[in-house]
């Protein structure tokens, strides 16, 4: 069973990864918006320090959105995507290894780029920790469950804004739990390890809504 | 070695960027070294196949 | 008129095959020395003590991230204004070795910053400018990644680095028109260099070394942009030969 879920990865990452793909354009737009706060919010590094942990999972939110609508568009527009519907093979698994292949892609740059970006928001050692930890937990979630937005919007012209619209609202928990456990270190008071366990809730739940209710809109889009 | 040329108390500093940039070189240079080596593999490969450049005279063009 | 016989891809890779071997001795040669009177002649500074062996890195990479820039708005100009075959492959080659001497300049100056300036990073008119400039190169070789067919990508690269070249005047004076962290230009100036002979030669000597190693690099990456436009044709014609397609080779 699992030698097709293997190729479809396999195919999925190189796809990404090829030109055209859309695999570090998710890097470079979050590394751009990381660039473009310090100039409106100003050069004040303690300011910066104190909205770090925010800028940086908001970036990463708006750059996993930005990567997603090639996530069936593209397949859409070639007919693989009717071929995969039609042959028979679990669709919420297909959609799940589709979100992985993505996640390696997209999400995990971001994760790997954080440390990074966080020298110029001027974030202390324990900070960059923190928000790398909740963000290798949380962009999963944010993968998975806009998968459902580009299982929505897969048979629309211009699917790509009204895809982020659809699913802003749904990773406003993860933002919430993601932010306020980066934040908690600088925060004495603030527990750390609360809000990171309900991300990861939050993400294990996407693990199991994502791919079942993107199976179910594919369904409806294909015929 | 370090002991010959006092770097002072910045030590750390002062080799970890001479590394770094080492390694950035290294990794460019590596990059487009590698690179070469698959492109002369896919024109031998292509040469192989029999496939010829319009200018077909001599062998697909590289200067031996 | 030897531009003119660079136009020929053949004639370019003959000629940088017998370029390349003394470029690379004389590039070898300059580290060698540089890299001696960085360690062992350059006197240290009264106040900084060792640490400003960095500057013998972080300077010509700052130099070289500029001049890969504007061999490429040269390039950008060749390609759209002059016509010339070779000038959007040479934009290419010099994309990612600028975008590496900028990475290796701001990381040189963010370890020179944390024990000067007790910062790695601080939001100063001439660090940022040279940060968009990074973004700027990353673009220019994502731009080169997306689009499939190499001349098209080659006109629409070439429009980009036109544009994003204001940001080489901006980061020259930025110490100037700004009242920044980093210190003015000290070798660059209209009055002349004012370093003391014994701290500008290694810096000299290290110039050349970085600039010795684009020569090469862009050489070689220039050698590889041509085999791959190359192999490109190569498979384009095998596959339409393949299909039977009735291409001007198969009508001979």
């Amino acid at each position: 069973m699992s030698g097709w879920v293997w190729a479809l990865f396999l195919r999925e990452l190189r796809l990404s990864v090829r030109v055209g793909g859309g695999a570090l354009i998710g890097v470079l737009f979050f590394l751009a918006v990381i660039t473009v706060i310090p100039f409106g919010v100003g050069p004040d590094l303690n300011l910066l320090a104190l909205i770090g942990p925010a800028v940086l999972w908001i970036g990463a939110l708006l750059a996993t959105l930005l990567g997603l609508d090639r996530l069936f568009q593209a397949d859409r527009d070639d007919g693989s995507l009717d071929l995969m519907l039609m042959a028979g093979r679990p669709l919420e698994l297909l959609v799940l290894v589709k979100c992985a292949a993505h996640w390696l892609g997209t999400g995990l740059p971001l994760v790997i780029a954080a440390p990074v970006l966080s020298i110029f928001l001027n974030l202390e050692p324990l900070a960059v920790g923190a928000v790398t930890l909740t963000l290798l937990a949380g962009t999963p979630a944010l993968t998975l469950i806009g998968a459902i937005g580009a299982a929505l919007t897969v048979s629309l012209r211009r699917g790509g804004l009204l895809l982020a619209v659809l699913v802003i609202p749904f990773s406003i928990p993860v933002l919430i739990f993601g932010v306020s456990a980066a934040g908690a270190v600088t925060r004495e008071p603030a527990p750390f390890l609360t809000p990171f366990l309900f991300l990861c809730a939050l993400s294990l739940i996407a693990l199991v809504v994502g791919p079942v209710a993107s199976a179910l809109a594919l369904r409806f889009s294909s015929d | 070695m370090t002991q010959l040329l006092d770097l002072g108390p910045h030590a750390g500093f002062i080799l970890a960027s001479f590394g770094i940039t080492t390694v950035v070189i290294a990794a460019l240079f590596g990059w487009i070294l590698a690179d070469h080596a698959a492109l002369k593999g896919k024109l031998a490969e292509l040469e192989r196949q029999g496939v010829r450049r319009r200018s077909g005279a001599r062998p697909s063009g590289t200067p031996s | 008129m030897a531009i003119l016989d660079l136009a020929n891809p053949t004639r370019f890779l003959s000629l940088a095959q017998r370029l390349l071997p003394w470029v690379s001795v004389a590039c070898v040669a300059a580290f060698v020395a540089g890299l001696y009177l960085t360690f062992f002649v350059a006197p240290d500074d009264y106040q900084q003590g060792a640490t400003v062996k960095i500057m013998y890195l972080h300077v010509p990479a700052a130099w070289l991230s500029m001049l890969c820039y504007s061999t490429m708005a040269l390039s950008a100009l060749g390609t759209l204004i002059w016509k010339h075959p070779l000038a959007d492959v040479s934009a290419k080659a010099a994309a990612p070795i600028g975008a590496a001497f900028t990475f290796v300049s701001l990381i040189t100056g963010s370890l020179w910053g944390k024990p000067m300036w007790g910062t790695y990073w601080v939001w100063d008119a001439r660090l940022t400018s040279v940060l968009v400039l990074f973004i700027m190169y990353l673009g220019l070789i994502a731009l080169w990644r997306t689009i499939e067919d190499p001349i098209r990508a080659g006109k629409a690269a070439a429009v980009l680095t036109l544009v994003g070249a204001i940001n080489l005047p901006i980061i020259k004076f930025s110490v100037d028109w700004w009242n920044t962290l980093h210190q003015p230009a000290s070798v660059i100036r209209m009055d002349g260099p004012t370093i003391h002979a014994s701290i500008l030669w290694p810096l000299s000597v290290m110039a050349l070394a970085f600039t010795l190693l684009f020569l090469v690099m862009h050489l070689m990456a220039m050698r590889n942009e041509i085999l791959r436009r190359r192999v490109r044709t190569l498979q384009l014609h095998a596959a339409s030969a393949r299909h039977g397609v009735a291409t001007p080779q198969a009508a001979e």
